[in-house]
């Protein structure tokens, strides 16, 4: 799975670089230039991106019984 | 109620921002209501910080003039191109680095017990100078970041003041001169920070989060209508964005290379001495799962209208205005006094939520990894080690007050050279957490190879004077920013002296390795 996600936040990276949009006037919606929709498809990617990081790939050895064992004692 | 009626729309405006910063002063008096009286308290709030107030905490603290106020007058200059070059590919990097950096140190800071950067560092690589020479360079980066708020908060009040005080002769338009706003700025989070500490700090930012971004939408569909002059929002936007030249709608005239390596600007969080200090704030390392995902988001809610505003304030025949002050002066002129107060203090909340954690983690350094670390600690009580946090905090921010006397520059400039220097040291926490080659001399290296390099590039620069300035190896066609160099620097330094110095202890390394 681990492998899943690097693929994944390298392919965000590598679609960053839209060369492509570069000089694009059209507008999304009739005000939204196309460069600045495309990017905020990158933001939506990048939580998308990163709610499946932490659902399928979090670090399992992170809450280990330690931490748990201090957690129980604190207040909130 | 005669005396509301008689007042200017300057005073308005200064009227709410008074009454913004008291409700402030309020939650940091309430905060320290709670109190427990120990340092770990004072520093970390117990470590009580849950994922909501962390998500919010964290976010408030990356985002600061930077911005709403940089961001905005960048994308005056250059369009919108500034968000890939800042804002989406933060999205992607500042997660990446709370999932691989923030939850591993959380999760050191609690079973070693670390409350700063320069604990962790000393334990890993076993090495007591890593400390003395990380300390000077960790507080002189993050001076200009705090500078940054400090003038651009000085500089929205003044802006927003004009014409307040007429009778005054405060300054020839009637406004709040900078520094006088810069040291209303400095003394209120100076005192929720006194007083609050740490869980003061996490509620303000909370708070202040809540309200800047609320109020940023709020401006933004208000200038719309203001400046499209529509029936309806969607309408406006039309009309606006028709009257924009096109070189802001796209990203013409900007270069390619210079886009990708703005990449390398948004490691700096995982060096970020204030956002390290918030992770160990945190309740669990499950805490960590809102914020990493909700992040982009986030950046995409403030980061968008800023932009937009930035390009429209292109449409307008402006004055001789910095680019610092477009979306101040937008406000100003464009809204009405009593929306433009409550606007102003979110511009202002979004300056004050990484001042407080800002001085407060210097505080924190001061105290563990100099006085702390030197004297010993078991001859000073919790209390007076609280106290020696909060002196070093005053002394902090009287200084920084003081530098910030010193003039203008670009707030976007400044933050990026801050942010390269902060980036120079990713390799080096990255490497700390994942290789177990990295030695004492190697990290050392690392760190001296990263303030050489960014000192000789920052007086290439003209000490930020030529906010272009570019790195050209690949000829003038191919410009890079300085922080690639920079962080290349530090790596191989880093690389060559690890492999070449004798590897760190079997104990050190089960103790943050799994065989």
């Amino acid at each position: 799975m681990r492998l899943v996600i690097i693929l994944m936040v390298l392919s965000l990276l590598v679609l960053h670089q839209d060369f492509w949009n570069w000089n694009r006037e059209e507008l999304s919606f009739g005000f939204l230039p196309i460069g600045l929709t495309y990017h905020i498809g990158i933001s939506l990617g990048a939580a998308f991106v990163w709610w499946f990081a932490c659902t399928f790939a979090w670090p399992s050895e992170i809450d280990t019984p330690d931490e748990q064992a201090s957690e129980s004692g604190e207040q909130a | 109620m005669s005396y509301l009626l008689a007042m200017n729309d300057g005073q308005i405006r200064f009227s709410i921002i008074l009454v913004y910063l008291g409700l402030l002063l309020g939650l940091g008096f309430f905060a320290s209501r709670l109190f427990r009286g120990t340092k770990d308290d004072y520093l970390l709030a117990s470590h009580s910080i849950g994922p909501f107030l962390l998500l919010m905490s964290m976010f408030g603290t990356t985002m600061t003039a930077f911005a709403l106020v940089g961001s905005s007058g960048e994308a005056f200059k250059k369009g919108i191109g500034v968000y890939g070059m800042l804002a989406s590919s933060s999205g992607i990097i500042h997660s990446l680095c709370f999932f691989l950096i923030g939850v591993k140190i959380y999760r050191f800071g609690r079973k070693h017990g670390y409350s700063t950067q320069i604990q962790f560092f000393r334990d890993r690589l076993e090495s007591d100078l890593i400390g003395l020479i990380l300390f000077p360079i960790l507080v002189g980066l993050i001076i200009p970041y705090l500078l940054i708020g400090v003038m651009a908060g000085g500089g929205v009040i003044a802006v927003l003041t004009e014409g307040a005080f007429p009778n005054l002769g405060l300054s020839e338009n009637g406004s709040i001169p900078p520094q006088y706003g810069s040291l209303l700025i400095c003394g209120v989070v100076l005192v929720y920070v006194f007083f609050g500490g740490m869980r003061g700090t996490a509620w303000a930012n909370a708070f202040q989060t809540t309200v800047f971004m609320g109020l940023g939408v709020v401006t933004f569909v208000m200038l719309a209508n203001r400046l499209g002059e529509g029936q309806t929002l969607l309408e406006s936007l039309k009309n606006v964005t028709a009257k924009v030249p096109s070189s802001k709608l796209t990203r013409a005239g900007m270069s390619q290379t210079l886009f990708l390596s703005y990449m390398c600007i948004p490691l700096s969080v995982a060096m970020f001495p204030h956002l390290f200090q918030h992770w160990l704030t945190a309740k669990s390392s499950a805490s960590f799962k809102v914020p990493v995902i909700c992040h982009p988001i986030f950046i995409m809610i403030v980061w968008v209208p800023c932009v937009l505003i930035g390009v429209w304030g292109t449409t307008l025949d402006l004055p001789d205005i910095r680019p610092n002050d477009v979306l101040p002066y937008l406000v100003n002129n464009e809204i009405g006094a009593f929306m433009g107060g409550l606007l102003s203090a979110g511009i202002l909340a979004a300056i004050m939520s990484s001042l407080d954690s800002q001085f407060l983690c210097i505080g924190s350094i001061f105290t563990n990894d100099i006085v702390l670390h030197y004297l010993d600690e078991s001859k000073i009580s919790e209390k007076r080690q609280v106290w020696i946090a909060r002196i070093f905090v005053i002394l902090i921010v009287g200084i920084t007050y003081v530098l910030s006397l010193q003039g203008y520059r670009s707030v976007f400039t400044m933050a990026v050279w801050c942010f390269s220097g902060f980036a120079g040291l990713f390799p080096i926490v990255f490497a700390a957490l994942y290789w177990k080659r990295l030695t004492a001399a190697g990290a050392l290296s690392g760190t001296l190879a990263m303030v050489g390099s960014w000192l000789y590039l920052f007086q290439q620069s003209g000490y930020g004077a030529n906010t272009e300035f570019a790195l050209s190896p690949f000829g003038s066609d191919y410009p890079l920013m300085p922080v690639v160099a920079i962080i290349l620097c530090s790596t191989v330094a880093m690389l060559v002296t690890s492999f070449i110095t004798q590897p760190p202890s079997q104990k050190t390394l089960d103790k943050f390795f799994r065989s």
